[in-house]
């Protein structure tokens, strides 16, 4: 346990250090859901509407961008080779530097949640109801970005191409995330039946995920 | 891409590895660490400790020194003992034997190339690990940090540890040599 | 020539250090009296016979969105200090300036918002000025990311630079938006042709706070300006302790 909870620590230390991504993740967030009214226009009660959309896509691009380099940084620097040789499986070590990057930059998405909700002209119940969504569902981003990112490593490129992966991977969080906003704001589904669906999304994705990370992550190695 | 390799090291020994660039040393140290999947033949462990595979007993010194230029050197050098975990011995007292104790509190971006290969060293210190794998291990340091270099290494054979490593330079110390990779 | 650069680098920032030591403390307190005049006649100014009471969030919103935009201008100047000059304080003053911008507009942006709710019955409406405040806001923040992003100051300084001077034609489009669309926002008052329209009670307080919040960030910057310097100095006495062999 001790192994896991200083690689954490050491994540969200670098991650909130100079030069560090987490705060950048957030700022990403903030623009592209500034940039949509110029796109649909400043019509409140269309982007009222759209607002859960917008906000789920917002975090899920946001998220995806700071995944980049999960995996590329240790893989650069030669920690990568010492993690994989370590007494702790490779499977745990890759749950926890997700859960690292989700405390680090997906937690500030959903702190920002409400100040974009106020942008976006949603009430308090329906910002409230998107950024519940986002806290059950943004792992699940986080721990299926994680096998791209693993991938990442192992194709030696980064960028592009992992959004390429993992976005078709995302797809049914994003389906279940932005129904479940959408249920709790205007009905006719009831709240309960997508948002159940998206957390047992996130939990299979806790086990999926870092299996599958580890795996390519293994082969990756040369 | 080697093949026809037969060696062995014992307990106590030193194994230095030799050969013209290319020919396949940072393989063979990286195959021993599990990071290459063996294509024919075996590595056996004698001895050792019987659930732990060979890679998960020992230390692998590579040409990257796994260092977070954003963490202080003893934050770099905690996170690696408390992950590494196993049988430790003080940070700080290891940051002083290989001399940059006075260092501890500043970001390892400012160490020279130098000092970030002690900082490694120090790492094989904190965490005891029976079996070093180094790869150029003296490449960087100036001839203080090799002498030290060589005084660790003979502690931990002396206490009955193993060390391959890839070189070009004399390590300065007793080792058996293994010739690869040349058809001289 | 590198002994003159090198001896302006010593000098400057050393003499910027003490003579800004003396100046602070009179600068501070000619800035808190200041700050409680002004407030002091905000809170005798009449209630406006259309919005009421709420008419009196213009005496902080107004002062923070003019100098929102004018600490931009400080940067632009810098920033071509840094570019063209090569003036050793030029980046120590951009990069200082930046979260104090940062601020200034993100209350204009808060009391923008908060004056809203009971004009407009919603605290954000994506109306022209408003909108490019918001613009600037999120530019003040990249900026900001982008000094935060690179550990070695001067290489970050002149990414920063030509940053800032891009952005510096953001600041027109603000000022005049007012008049380029015509949108819900209140039009300029001011600064129009013609004379102000604002009432002298109004106008007065308005004045006194704008120069009081100008201070402000005259002070704060000054003091900005400091801790960015000693901590430039605490980076290269860390370096030089690193670089020093073990006894």
């Amino acid at each position: 346990m001790t192994a896991l909870t200083a690689l954490i620590r050491r994540d969200i230390r670098i991650a909130l250090r100079v030069g560090g991504g987490a705060l950048i993740g957030v700022l990403f967030f903030l623009t592209v859901v500034v940039l949509m009214p110029f796109a649909i226009g400043p019509d409140l009660a269309l982007l009222a509407r759209l607002g859960p959309a917008i906000l789920w896509l917002g975090a899920l691009l946001a998220s995806l961008l700071t995944l980049d380099r999960l995996f590329m940084a240790d893989h650069d620097d030669g920690s990568l080779d010492l993690i994989a040789m370590s007494r702790t499986p490779l499977e745990l070590s890759c749950a926890a530097k997700a859960l690292a990057h989700w405390i680090a930059a997906g937690v500030p998405l959903i702190v920002a949640t409400p100040v974009l909700g106020l942008l976006l002209n949603l009430d308090a119940g329906s910002t409230l109801a998107v950024a519940l969504t986002l806290l059950v569902g943004t792992p699940a981003l986080t721990f299926t970005g994680i096998i791209g990112a693993a991938l990442a490593v192992t194709l030696h490129r980064g960028g592009l191409l992992l959004a390429v992966l993992v976005l078709p991977l995302s797809i049914p969080v994003l389906i279940f995330g932005v129904a479940a906003s959408e249920a709790a704001i205007s009905g006719p589904v009831s709240f309960g039946t997508p948002f159940s669906i998206l957390a047992a999304l996130s939990l299979v994705s806790f086990v999926v995920g870092p299996f599958a990370a580890a795996a390519s992550l293994r082969h990756g190695l040369d | 891409m080697l093949s026809g390799l037969d060696f062995s090291v014992s307990s106590g020994q030193a194994l230095a590895v030799t050969g013209a660039n290319g020919s396949g040393k940072t393989s063979l140290l990286r195959t021993i660490a599990g990071h290459i999947a063996l294509t024919g033949g075996s590595i056996d462990l004698e001895g050792g400790e019987p659930e732990l595979t060979l890679a998960e007993q020992a230390h692998y010194l590579g040409h990257r020194d796994a260092l977070k230029p954003a963490l202080s050197v003893l934050e770099n050098l905690s996170f690696w003992r408390d992950f590494l975990g196993g049988e430790i011995s003080d940070a700080g007292q290891c940051l002083k034997l290989v001399g940059i104790e006075h260092a501890r509190h500043l970001p390892a971006a400012y160490l020279s190339a130098g000092q970030r290969r002690r900082l490694s060293i120090a790492r094989l210190l904190t965490v005891r690990r029976p079996i070093w794998l180094l790869d150029e291990p003296t490449s960087a340091l100036d001839s203080a940090g090799q002498t030290l270099f060589a005084n660790v290494t003979r502690d931990h054979l002396a206490r009955g540890g193993v060390v391959v490593a890839a070189t070009h330079a004399p390590l300065g110390l007793e080792a058996k040599e293994l010739r690869i990779g040349g058809r001289t | 020539m590198t002994l003159t650069t090198t001896l302006t680098d010593l000098a400057n920032p050393t003499r910027f250090l003490s003579l800004t030591a003396r100046v602070l403390p009179w600068l501070t307190a000619a800035t808190a009296i200041l700050l409680a005049i002004g407030l002091y006649q905000s809170a005798l100014a009449p209630d406006d016979y259309q919005q009421g009471a709420t008419v009196k969030i213009m005496f902080i919103h107004v002062p923070n969105a003019w100098l929102s935009m004018f600490v931009w201008s400080v940067m632009s100047v810098a920033a071509l200090g840094t570019l063209v000059w090569r003036h050793p304080l030029a980046d120590v003053a951009a990069k200082a300036a930046a979260p104090i911008g940062a601020a200034f507009t993100f209350l204009a942006l808060v009391t923008g918002s908060l004056w809203g709710r009971p004009m407009w019955g919603t605290y954000w409406e994506w109306d022209a000025r408003l909108t490019s405040v918001l613009i600037l806001f999120l530019m003040y923040l990249g900026l900001m990311a982008l000094w935060r992003a690179v550990e070695d100051p001067s290489r970050a300084a002149r990414a920063a630079a030509v940053l800032t001077l891009v952005g510096a034609i953001n600041l027109p489009i603000i000022k005049f938006s007012v008049d380029w669309w015509n949108t819900l926002h209140q039009p300029a008052s001011v600064f129009r042709m013609g004379g102000p329209t604002l009432d002298r009670s109004f106008l007065i307080p308005l004045l006194v706070m704008a120069v009081a919040f100008s201070l402000l960030f005259v002070t704060l910057h000054l003091a900005a300006m400091r801790n960015e310097i000693l901590r430039r100095r605490v980076r290269s006495l860390q370096m030089m302790q690193a670089s020093r062999q073990a006894a």
